[in-house]
This record gives structure tokens, sequence and C-alpha cells, in this order.
């Protein structure tokens, strides 16, 4: 699904990642864990072609395609979805419009034809429920007003509504009580299938509590300097990052 | 694959697509303005004494006047000497009768703008009185709206046929001196409509202007007069565009409305006169004033303004609110791109008791425009319990554009409730990557955010012309996509 090799990228001319490798199969589940800095947020925001990342060298191939040649939103049509770590208010846009938009693009894009007022309805009604949203939200100026809780959720419902065959999680768990992370968690595991890949960057093992990964890799540095099962990441939880950043450090 | 604000800039780059000149020959008067100018004009439309008295008086009083310079735009010295005050279709002497005789060359032009008369007709019931440089050569509707007893109809008709009409109202609002351009106007006044609805009458359909600055160097000024009488509510709306032209044209047009007692006015205006090119090369100069008076307990004025064209706008719709209990509302968006430069808002004065205004402002600045929002809300001793709510937001596009706000506020009652709200906000790179993280392709990130920002003020405006406004929105900012 997801083949990176040894990505490097700047931002401002600082160097962030430093020959990052990771392959996603799919239908896989990975947890990118790390200290602040280390290079988490760069990673997800790489894949997805936002602005201001300048890549210095290496690949990012995604179903066989260099996806660094995409623009973002063909590479959403393609299938990456990005779930914002601060989702970005956009007033006077009706949170459906946005979604209707986004989703009928990329219908057009796979020569599918758009869906109609009622076959989108019943499609959004059906998905809101796994994030338990009021459907006023629907009609609510995208974000605007939301507590971190809601954007987070709105996240989750977008995710579930454009079915994205990779979906990167930027600290979504980040500001959540505990029954929102259940109500997130329960939204991404209703979507884990054999053809769809995940990718949870979290500072935290505690989102790991709720959507067990398959793979857990520790980034430092800009690179990962560890990659295990879910036993890693507890690992981490009881003894922090100290130890990876020394053992890092050794290695650089 | 790296936008970045240099880059939103070109995405507001874009050719002006009304550019074209229709081949009419015109009767223009030569280059100049003097009393012989001011009495031709006068003659030419056979008017009533009492009009040309009042045109001499406003040209005598406007060659004392300065050219106001307060205003946050910069341009060369208009030479008024260099400008011709008059030019009409040729056939003025055998005005069609109905479309079928109106020139082809005409109608080709409207359709050119994608506002053909007959679709218009068939489409809303929408009445028009076609303003086509300074003769009115389409009026359609007429019978309808004589039943209710609505007349609509260019000024010059109904100063002769309706003159105490027009006498009693005409300069009411906006005296022959109240401003330079209203003076000139006033001397100068060729065309524009007159609208009286009569006692108690809800206007059947919404009336409509298109006018269309055409000939070279030929200044339009056009003077608009509507009257609601007791208890009567019409909507008027005013849609602007103009050939592409080398030179700058002045535009210094004057609209009054009067509304009386439980009376209601909404007056709607779209305009894209041509801005300029990216140089600020050319485009229309567009001083204008607009003033309404609510003259009855619980009368209500509302006005909702697009403003994407003309190099420079120097406008600002006002309300009186006189009647006890009356309302004023502003409703504006107001675009500019390259070069253009805008100085709008508006007046709300406040004299009679209980009465309340809204003022709801999205200033657009593009490439190198600059976007100037003048408010002014005034309560005077009388105006107890006066309201006032006051929004101005301005979304930045680039790092080379400005916005700049200049909110006045006179109070001289203590129970007045005032309220503004400020707010400048950058069309975030975030917000257009977030879309198009959605899936969404940048021209209609753009023109999504932009709309939505805008949303306040559309659904203000009559259905078909929210439509319009819209695609005019779009066609200023998309386009350029790197």
């Amino acid at each position: 699904m997801l083949k990176i090799s040894d990505l490097r990228v700047a931002v401002d001319g600082k160097t962030i990642l430093n020959g990052l490798s990771l392959e996603v199969g799919t239908g896989e589940v990975h947890a990118i864990m790390g200290p602040n800095g280390s290079g988490k947020s760069t990673l997800a925001n790489v894949v997805a072609g936002r602005d201001g990342y300048e890549v210095l060298g290496g690949t990012v191939e995604f179903k066989g395609k260099d996806l660094l040649d995409l623009d973002p939103e063909v590479r959403a049509h393609e299938g990456v979805f990005l779930a914002f770590q601060y989702p970005v208010e956009i007033p006077g846009v009706a949170n459906i419009a946005l979604l209707k938009e986004g989703l009928n693009a990329a219908r057009r894009y796979r020569g599918e034809p758009e869906l109609d007022a009622l076959d989108f309805l019943k499609l959004v009604r059906e998905k809101i429920k796994l994030v338990e949203m009021k459907e006023e939200f629907l009609y609510r100026s995208v974000n605007e007003g939301f507590s971190g809780g809601e954007k987070k959720r709105n996240e989750i419902f977008q995710m579930a509504m454009l079915e994205p065959s990779l979906s990167l999680l930027d600290e979504t768990d980040s500001g959540l009580d505990i029954d929102a992370l259940k109500i997130v968690a329960g939204g991404v595991n209703s979507l884990r299938s054999q053809d769809r890949s995940v990718i949870l960057v979290t500072h935290y093992q505690r989102l790991l509590d709720y959507i067990v990964p398959d793979y857990v890799h520790v980034l430092a540095e800009g690179r990962i300097v560890q990659s295990g099962d879910k036993d890693l990441a507890l690992k981490l939880e009881a003894e922090g990052y100290g130890w990876i950043e020394e053992s890092a450090g050794a290695a650089a | 694959m790296n936008t970045s604000v240099k880059e939103l800039g070109d995405l507001v780059g874009r050719d002006y697509k009304e550019g074209f000149v229709t081949d009419i020959e015109s009767d223009t008067l030569p280059p100049g303005l003097d009393e012989s100018v001011v009495r031709f004009l006068s003659a030419n439309k056979s008017e009533p004494q009492f009009v040309l008295d009042w045109r001499l008086d406003a040209f005598r009083r406007w060659q004392e006047m300065d050219q106001p310079d307060w205003a946050h735009v910069h341009y060369a010295p208009i030479d008024y000497q260099g400008i011709s005050y008059y030019s009409a279709p040729k056939r003025d002497e055998d005005r069609p009768q109905s479309l079928d005789e109106v020139d082809p060359k005409l109608l080709e032009t409207y359709e050119k703008l994608g506002i053909p008369l007959e679709e218009q007709k068939a489409l809303a019931g929408v009445a028009v009185d076609a303003v086509f440089d300074s003769v009115s050569v389409a009026t359609t509707f007429k019978d309808k709206l004589a039943k209710v007893g609505v007349i609509f109809c260019p000024l010059s008709e109904a100063l002769i046929n309706h003159p105490d009409l027009v006498r009693k109202y005409l300069g009411s609002v906006v005296p022959a001196t109240d401003n330079f351009y209203a003076a000139l106007n006033s001397a100068v006044f060729t065309e524009g409509s007159f609208v009286y609805i009569p006692k108690g009458v809800r206007c059947p359909m919404e009336l409509s202007t298109y006018f269309r600055i055409n000939a070279l160097n030929t200044g339009q000024f056009e003077r608009t007069l509507i009257v609601a009488d007791e208890g009567s509510y019409v909507s008027y709306l005013e849609g602007c565009t103009a050939p592409m032209r080398d030179e700058n044209q002045l535009h210094a047009a004057v609209v009054e409305l009067v509304a009386l007692k439980d009376a209601e006015i909404k007056y709607s205006t779209v305009q894209n006169w041509y801005p300029g090119d990216e140089e600020g090369r050319g485009g229309i100069y567009n001083f204008v004033t607009k003033r309404g008076a609510c003259r009855g307990e619980n009368a209500k004025i509302s006005w909702t303004q697009v403003e994407t064209g003309s190099a420079i706008t120097w406008k600002y719709p006002s309300v009186l609110l006189e009647g006890n209990g009356s309302v004023g509302e502003f409703y504006s968006v107001a675009l500019t791109n390259n070069c253009q430069q805008a100085d709008t808002g508006t007046k709300m004065i406040h004299i009679g008791e209980d009465t309340s205004s809204t003022i709801i402002s999205k200033g657009i600045s593009a490439g190198r425009g600059q976007n100037a929002y003048r408010g002014l809300v005034k309560v005077l001793k009388g105006a107890k319990n006066a309201r006032n709510y006051s929004q101005c937001d301005s979304l930045l596009m680039g790092d080379r554009c400005g916005a700049h706000t200049f909110p006045y506020v006179e109070v001289k009652n203590p129970t007045a409730t005032i309220e503004h709200e400020a707010s400048t906000s950058k069309i975030g790179e975030d917000q257009l990557f977030y879309c198009r993280q959605r899936g969404l392709a940048e021209e209609d990130a753009v023109s999504m955010i932009v709309n939505g920002f805008c949303k306040e003020v559309f659904r203000e405006l009559p259905m078909e012309f929210a439509v319009e406004a819209q695609k005019l929105l779009g066609i200023s900012l998309e386009g350029a996509v790197g």
C-alpha cells in the first residue's frame, strides 16, 4: 500500500525527517510514536501533500504511484486521508457541503457517477451514527464553534464518509476525554478491513488500548529507530522516550 | 506543487470577461462642461423648467466645490472638461416598442453578458428597464405594473408624465449640493429610473435595471429615485457591467430612496464594471451617492451590494432613520484585485426613537487591491433606544493587498446600544489544504471559502442575483492556478 524509502524532509531549511523508511501493507494498522519534535506530524503532512515541506530526497510510493508527484486533492482521490491534529475552521461553509464536494470529486476522479442528494443523505445518516454526532453538525460551518472533541469526531466522520484506503491520524487522541476517545476509536475500528490501512501518529499509548496496532514504530531524530508490536508501546509508556533517544543518539 | 502566498496571488488574476465594445453609432456631445451643456441636456429631454433651474443651480454650486480627498484611494486628477456629458444610441427618435424592435447588436451585448432580456423575461418575471449608455431602450412588464398602479419608467419620462411626484422627492434625500459628485450628477444627469409604489401595494415583481457604460470617454450620470408610499414594498435590483476600455471612465450616480410609514425598500446591486488591467490601467471610477430616508414609522430600507468591479469605488449607501421604529440595513461584499481600490461603507443616521440598524461588511482583498470600510453610526439626541450592530470582516488573499477599517460612531443619546465587531483573516493556506485534502481542487476550494465568507450577505440577495454574485466572485477568483 505505502512504501516510504529514505525520506528526507526539511522545514524552513531545518532537516526534520532524516532517512525515514516505512512500509505499510494492505489492511495493516501502524502506530508511529515518538517524543515531541521527532517528526511525527511532518511525516503525516508530507504524505498528505501539505505545502511548506521541502523533500530533500527519498521516495513515497502509494499503490505503486509516486505520491510526491501528486497534488493533495489527487492524493485524496487516490485514497489518502489525513485526520488533522488541528482541524481547520471554515466560516460559512456547511460541513455537509464540503463533504459532498469532496466525495463527488473523488467519484468523478474514479469515473463513478456523483451521488445524488438522496443517496448522499442516506450515506451521511448511516456514517454519522458511528461517531455519535447529531445531524445538526452537518449543517453547521466546518468546525466553527466545535469543541475539541467534536472537531476530532468530525474528522473521523469525514474519514468514514470518504472511505480512504490509507488513513493517517495525526494525534487524533490529543485533547480527548475518555468517552470521546472511545467514540473515535470505535469509528476507526469499524473502518478496519482487509483493504484499508491506518497510520496512527500519537504521543501516548492510551489510544492503542482501543485501537490495537499490528505494528508500533518509534520515531526519533527523523528516523524510525525501533519497530515492534503493541508491546513496544507499553514499554514506551512505562519507560518513557529517554532510552530511545539515547540509543538513537549513540547510533547517529 | 508548492502553492505559496505568491501563487495565491495568481489565483485571483484573470482576464475581464465582459470586455467587448458594441458597435452602435452614437450621438455624442463634444467633451467639455459649461452651462450650455446643462441646458442642452435639459432641452434634449424636454424637461420642465423646474428641472433646468435645479440643474443650473447645482452646476453653479458644483463649480465652487472641491473634489473630496479624504477617501483611502489614489488616482490622477480628473479633467472634467475632457469628458463628454451626453451619448445616446443613434435611433433615439423611433424607440423600440418591444424587444423585437431592439437593435440586435444591443441584445447581442446582453447575451455576451449572459443576461439576455428574452430569457430574463421568462425566467423570473423581472421587469427590465435597460439603460444602454444614456437612453432607455427597452422596458418590459409595464402593463402588469400599471395594473397595480406601480410607476416604473425612465426618470426623463417621469419628469414629463409625473412632474409633481418627482418634484416632491427629487433631491429631497440627496440634495444637489450634498457633495461634489452629487452636485455634478444633479447638473448633468442623463438617465436613470423612477419608481413609485402606491400605498399598500406590494410590488408584484422584482424590478431591475442594467446599466452599461459603452461610448468611449463618456461619463454616465444616472439618477434613480424610488418612492415607496405607506405600507408598500418593493425589491429593486441593479446590475452593471461595462466593456473593456483603456481610458478611465467616470461614473457618478445618485440613488435616492424614500420609504414612508410601514413601507419597505430592498435595494440590491451587483457591480462588475471594468476594473482596469493588472497594472491598473483603465477601469471605471465609481463615485456614487446612495441614500435612503425612512420617512415614517416602521419604515425599512435595506441595501445589499456586491462590488467586484471598478478601478476605484467610492460609495456609501446610507439610511436616514427619521421615523420612529424605522430600520436600516447594509450588507456588502467588496472585492478588490490587482490594482483596484475600494473605499466603501455606510452611514446610519438614527434620528427617530427605537430605530435600529445592521451593518454587515465583507471586504476581500487580493493582488495589490486596497479595500477600506468606512462607516458612520450616528445617534442624534432625540433617538431614544437606538440600536446598531456592525460587523466588518476582511479577508486577505496574498501578502500585497490591504484591508482598512474606519468605523466612526457618534452617539448623543445615552440609551443607545451600539455593537461593533471586526475581524481580519487571511485566506488560510491551512483552510485551502484542508479542503484539498478532502478532495476539492484548489479553485473550488478558494471559491468555497470565499463564498462561505460572504454567505451572510449573499443570503440577502434575491435568488437569481445570488447566483450571479457567486458566479462573479468565481470569475474574479478562479483562473490562474499555478
